[in-house]
């Protein structure tokens, strides 16, 4: 399937950068007409998803995050965020509810949180090489839209 | 300064306001320790009207001044959750542990 619109953002992994990268993501979604709760599903997913690369695949330094926003035919926007870092051992087991490695200042419900705000969620990593979260949202069109 | 602390009797008041993510939460996290320690009230009310954002860094933020508040033997209470915020709390179960006005 061919995006018919295409963003990529490359930013470092600094925790400054959260805000800018789901403010992003909601900016090139408001070209479907989002409502408020589906911006906001949105913001919060990639919110997540950023963070979990931010804390988990540079734990000792900053490097490098990839977020691609891509549109397709029927409103479904999908979100791909991707590190370099350390990579996921088992995929699985960090996307249980409640299993964290970030300690008392995770809560271990960010993959919960990408899976119930988003339509769809992929998680690719391999150990050393870095990680991708892959999401898909359709944005449904509302009644007296414009095209 | 993220939180405003109102102190009335044994009870206390916390107003949490603007984005509650990572980059914020260790702060807030912080400030909220320090008020609750030096209080140490029998009932905490954490009022989230002034939350513009928040995602799961906030349920662990709540998580912690749960635990401390269990410590010093008191209650906490979270009132006033905007719509984002509540649609977190809920995705994650949270008002299985924690009290959501």
């Amino acid at each position: 399937m061919k995006a018919i619109d295409q963003v990529t953002i490359a930013f470092t992994s600094r925790s400054a950068n959260e805000g800018f990268a789901r403010t992003c993501a909601a900016c090139f979604a408001a070209q479907l007409d989002p409502t408020l709760d589906e911006v906001a599903d949105i913001k919060t997913a990639v919110s997540e998803a950023v963070t979990n690369a931010i804390v988990h695949a540079y734990p000792d330094c900053l490097g490098k995050i990839i977020m691609r926003l891509r549109l397709f035919d029927g409103g479904v926007m999908e979100i791909q965020v991707k590190d370099f870092g350390i990579g996921i051992p088992d995929v699985e087991q960090a996307r249980t509810p409640l299993f964290t490695t970030g300690g008392e200042e995770r809560s271990g419900m960010g993959f919960t949180i990408m899976e119930s705000f988003m339509d769809g969620l992929k998680v690719r990593s391999q150990p050393g090489k870095g990680a991708a979260v892959t999401m898909r949202k359709r944005i449904a069109r509302r009644t007296g839209a414009s095209k | 300064m993220p939180i405003t602390v109102t102190n009335r009797d044994s009870s206390l008041t916390i107003t949490l306001s603007g984005e509650i993510d990572h980059h914020g939460a260790r702060e807030m996290m912080t400030q909220l320790e320090d008020a609750i320690a030096t209080r140490l009230p029998a009932r905490l009310v954490l009022d989230m009207s002034g939350v513009t954002f928040m995602d799961s860094s906030g349920i662990a933020v709540l998580l912690r001044a749960l635990r401390q508040m269990k410590q010093v033997g008191g209650s906490l209470r979270v009132s006033n959750i905007p719509a984002q915020a509540r649609r977190v709390l809920d995705a994650a179960g949270v008002g299985r542990l924690i009290t959501l006005d």
